[in-house]
């Protein structure tokens, strides 16, 4: 087996350092040697976003990125989205309010590609929040549900971009 | 402090977990010493393992073990929820692809997958079935050794079995037709697709077992483990995270046992989370080929269903015969019909071993009734509408006559989902609307246990074995602890998931927690109320039957009303403790009855569409799905919709999307997320609305009914009949997708479509 690649990333705010396989996915990384296992593994090609997380802002599907590839960038799961002093995010209480959630599987990925969502576009239109979260599969199919959070989070709360810069501190 | 009432839709226990990342599903528990497993295939549908050479296999870095059947106690125990036809790993022959012939156990997940690909299986190729034509040609190979069904009068052929139920007589009742009709409809293998593949783990645990598995049935696991590993099951501890997604797929064990072998060898906890692709070839629905015939009465009377439908199931039965058995009793629908009779069949093939999926065997039956149906209101120029209004059965009438008698209101429904389509008002130009109705056979026995303990401070914890797989059952049975208890909602704890821990629960299907183990619930809190009421009368030196402990309040002499919770500790004593619970629900078997006993509720729903077609491409578009089920009492309204609307979804996939698609070697070909399509966020109805009926007439707490599957059961012949009215085409294949739409577009134009 190839040598182990060590690398170094902010990860919800935080500078962390790991040795990661050649070959792993980030996804891999965060599960199996950040012990973050909040982004879940399902199809593994692309398809489902249950793997989405935000690399310097954007929702990618962790599946498909390289470990070694994120090097130096700012990752955020869903660990990193309730605020610092406890509690939820307006994001993720408006999923439960609005009855988002049945097995919850799916959720970390779609509140990651909600998040990055809100994060460029706060106001998006419907076709916009239905386009955001396309690559996102629900089976228990509570999309419904989850455009409304995502709406009326969009309309009550800030959703404020974090500088990885900033973050990093 | 508010004690949450049923009714009421309160957050979700068990939400934080969900949207924090928090909630562990099974392949998130990461033990330190814990190996990894691989399952080892070949790519044949059927073969002969000549050898299995694993040297190359077990000379790799880290590993640990290769399994083969040899290995096992022989003869290799077999097991399987109706018939014990399964091995543990396969012996001497495999029956589909993905029919495991070996697991290997390593260090990494990465050194599993190369040992399992440098296991050398020599195998021969044998004749195959995937078809039900194939199965029950005369030549064809035989699915299953007929030493193992032995007694059985079929077991020279590759039907499983037949089921026939039937009342009154056809002939007779034929003479009153104005129009009888024969009509075949089909529908495809589908899979569930829960979004959390398959993962289980397995550990020695002294001198016994634990299992973890994302289980909906963790009871029958445990009893079928005990059973296979022949240790009592008071050793055999089955642990059940909550499912990530599980629609039936996960009712019935699959690897579980080949897993537990595994490491009570090695000694140590052992993972096996399989891919998706595996999950394909783990779990399916089984295919159905129907042929209907149906005689109407010019006045909308059915005068008689003749039903046949052949199911496609897999190599091994798992509980597909019971999903034939009570998917086809369960045909005719939810009409009074003089004369009816309906023979299902179930076919074995060297496929996937198809198992529940949500609405058992009921969706592919009814789309192929319901459809026939419509086309028989067509022939007489009748309004569909009417004619189910005018033959469903009324409350109280035994439509199915050795059976529970209807117990809704089930017009309401109807004319429900009729108002709110707006059926008979004019829409756009090229639209067309339908509408069906299913109905779905409730459990037939079932025996659900729950422990509630009240503590000294009026908080509570409830111990039920329910699997709480996304429909919400530790919501629902807190809000019954906290309305009978009155402790506010976040003072309520339920544990499930435990078989150490938590009391028996016969399983989590056929939409029962809420009534079976919702009842066990209430129950359990019914008996800490008389426990209290008489500690109370006690402490105030009244006679026992004067304190009464309902409603979460304690009520004295005098008239004075009390929060349980100032009540408990004074009543408990000096030594303090707790008030324990114990609740039970039953639904009884009948021996004499054909499902082994009638139904406990049944599950009604009416689906109406409206729909256009696009000539040129053949896409179908949905502008409106709207969907009422008879809930009896919706215990949280938020959960019923998100029950209804999810399954509503789901039966726009099997009616427009899905489908397994097969090479001529039986090879799923488009097997995996890219090439299996399920419904995303693109492909919603335009509008999606979701109703319920409620008269509290239900089997279950404060006259709830189970609700979760009925949304499905009569989405495709809404969609069929919305587009027959829009297209003037009749498709009688499943799914509507845009190929096979255009080419009824096509030959219609060319005055060769319909009947
Ligand atoms: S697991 Fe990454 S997209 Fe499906
Ligand atoms: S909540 Fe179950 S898959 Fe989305």
């Amino acid at each position: 087996m190839a040598e182990r690649v060590a690398i170094e990333l902010v990860l919800n705010g935080a500078r962390r350092r790991v040795e990661v396989e050649p070959h792993h996915t980030l996804l891999d990384a965060l599960r199996d040697d950040l012990a973050l296992t909040g982004a879940k593994s399902c199809c593994l090609v692309g398809e489902c976003g249950a793997c989405t997380v935000m690399v310097d802002g954007r929702a990618v599907d962790s599946c498909l990125v390289l470990a070694a590839e994120v090097a130096g960038a700012d990752v955020r799961t869903v660990e990193g989205l309730a605020p610092a002093g406890g509690g939820l995010s307006t994001l993720q209480a408006k999923f439960l309010e609005h009855g988002a959630v049945q097995c919850g599987y799916c959720i970390p990925g779609q509140l990651m590609a909600a998040q990055a969502l809100l994060e460029t576009t706060p106001q998006p239109s419907d076709p916009e929040i239905e386009e955001g979260l396309a690559g996102n599969l629900c089976r228990c199919a509570c999309y419904e549900q989850i455009f409304d959070a995502v709406r009326e989070t969009a309309a009550t709360a800030v959703v404020e971009p974090r500088a990885p810069a900033a973050a990093a501190r | 402090m508010t004690a949450s009432r049923v009714g009421d839709s309160p957050a979700r226990v068990g939400g934080f977990g969900r949207v924090t990342g928090a909630q562990q599903y099974v392949a998130d528990l990461h033990p330190a010493d814990a190996l990894h497993a691989k399952l080892v295939t070949v790519d044949a549908a059927h073969a002969r393992i000549v050898s299995v050479d694993a040297s190359g296999a077990l000379a790799l870095p880290g590993v640990h073990l290769v399994l083969t059947s040899d290995d096992l106690p022989q003869p290799v125990p077999r097991f399987g929820p109706q018939n014990r036809d399964r091995p543990v790993l396969a012996v001497g022959e495999t029956k589909y692809h993905g029919d495991p012939v070996a697991i290997v156990v390593a260090d990494t997940v990465d050194q599993a997958e190369a040992a399992a690909a440098a296991v050398r299986v020599e195998h021969e190729p044998l004749p195959a079935v995937f078809t039900i034509e194939g199965a029950l040609a005369a030549d064809a190979p035989l699915v299953q050794d007929p030493s193992l069904r032995e007694g059985q009068a079929l077991a020279q052929t590759n039907v499983l079995n037949e089921h026939e139920v039937g009342w009154g007589d056809l002939d007779q009742a034929a003479r009153g037709a104005d129009v009888v009709l024969e009509r075949r409809y089909t529908f495809p293998m589908v899979t569930q697709f829960a979004i959390e593949p398959h993962a289980w783990m397995a550990a020695p645990d002294g001198d016994g077992i634990v299992v973890w598995s994302a289980i909906q049935h963790p009871y029958w696991l445990q009893r079928m483990l005990a059973g296979v590993l022949k240790l009592p099951l008071a050793r055999v501890r089955v642990v059940a995270p909550d499912p990530g997604g599980a629609f039936g797929g996960k009712q019935h064990p699959k690897y579980e046992p080949a897993l537990a072998f595994a490491a009570l060898r090695v000694g140590r906890p052992v993972k096996l989370v399989l891919t998706l692709e595996e999950t394909f070839q783990a779990v399916r629905r089984a295919a159905c080929d129907a042929t209907v015939r149906i005689g109407l009465a010019r006045d909308g009377s059915i005068c008689f269903e003749d039903i046949r439908a052949d199911y496609l199931i897999g190599a091994y039965t798992d509980i597909a015969d019971r999903v034939v058995g009570k998917g086809s009793y369960v045909g005719a629908g939810p009409y009074a019909i003089p004369a009816v009779r309906i023979r299902g069949r179930s076919i074995l093939s060297h496929t996937v071993p198809s198992t529940a999926f949500r609405g058992f065997g009921n969706p592919q039956i009814n789309w192929a009734v319901e459809s026939t149906l419509d086309e028989a209101c067509e022939a007489l120029g009748l309004d569909p509408l009417d004619v189910r209004l005018r033959n469903l059965a009324a409350k109280g009438q035994p439509f199915i006559p050795f059976d529970t008698p209807c117990d809704g209101d089930w017009a309401d429904s109807v004319r429900k989902a009729a108002d709110m389509i707006g059926w008979g008002s004019p829409m756009p130009e090229g639209r067309g609307r339908g509408i069906a109705v299913g109905i779905k056979s409730g459990p037939t026995t079932g025996l659900s246990t729950s422990i509630v303990r009240l503590l000294a401070d009026g908080s509570v914890v409830v111990y039920a074995g329910t699997s709480d797989m996304g429909q919400g059952a530790r919501t629902v049975f807190a809000q019954v602890a906290s309305q009978e208890l009155g402790a506010p909602l976040d003072w309520v704890t339920v544990v499930m998931g435990d078989t150490a821990v938590v009391p028996y629960d016969q399983q989590t299907s056929a939409s029962r927690s809420t009534v079976l183990m919702g009842n066990a619930v209430l129950n359990a809190c019914r008996d800490i109320q008389r426990k209290l009421a008489a500690m109370a009368a006690r402490v105030h030196g009244v006679e026992a039957g004067a304190v009464a402990v309902e409603g979460g309040v304690v009520r004295l002499p005098g008239g004075a009303v009390l929060p349980i919770a100032d009540v408990v500790a004074a009543s408990l004593g000096r030594l303090g403790g707790e008030i324990t619970g114990l609740g039970e629900a039953r639904k009884e078997a009948d021996p004499s009855h054909p499902l082994g006993g009638s139904a406990a509720f049944f599950e009604f729903n009416c689906t109406a569409i409206e729909a256009s077609v696009d000539e040129d491409t053949g896409d179908v578009t949905i502008h409106r799905h709207v969907t009422v089920s008879d809930v009896g009492k919706a215990l949280n309204p938020l959960q019923v919709t998100m029950q209804d609307e999810g399954a509503a979804i789901m039966g726009l996939g099997h009616t427009l999307m899905e489908h397994y698609l097969f090479d001529d070697e039986g090879r799923i070909r488009n097997l995996g997320a890219i090439d299996y399509r399920i419904p995303t966020s693109m492909d919603l109805p335009r509008s999606l609305e979701s109703a319920f009926v409620e008269h509290e007439d239900g089997p279950g707490p404060f006259g709830a009914k189970g609700m979760s599957e009925g949304a499905l059961l009569c989405v495709a012949p809404a969609v069929g009949a919305a587009i027959h009215a829009a297209a003037r085409v009749r498709i009688r294949d499943l799914p509507f997708s845009p190929e096979r739409v255009w080419r009824a577009i096509q030959e219609r134009d060319r005055g060769e479509a319909g009947a």
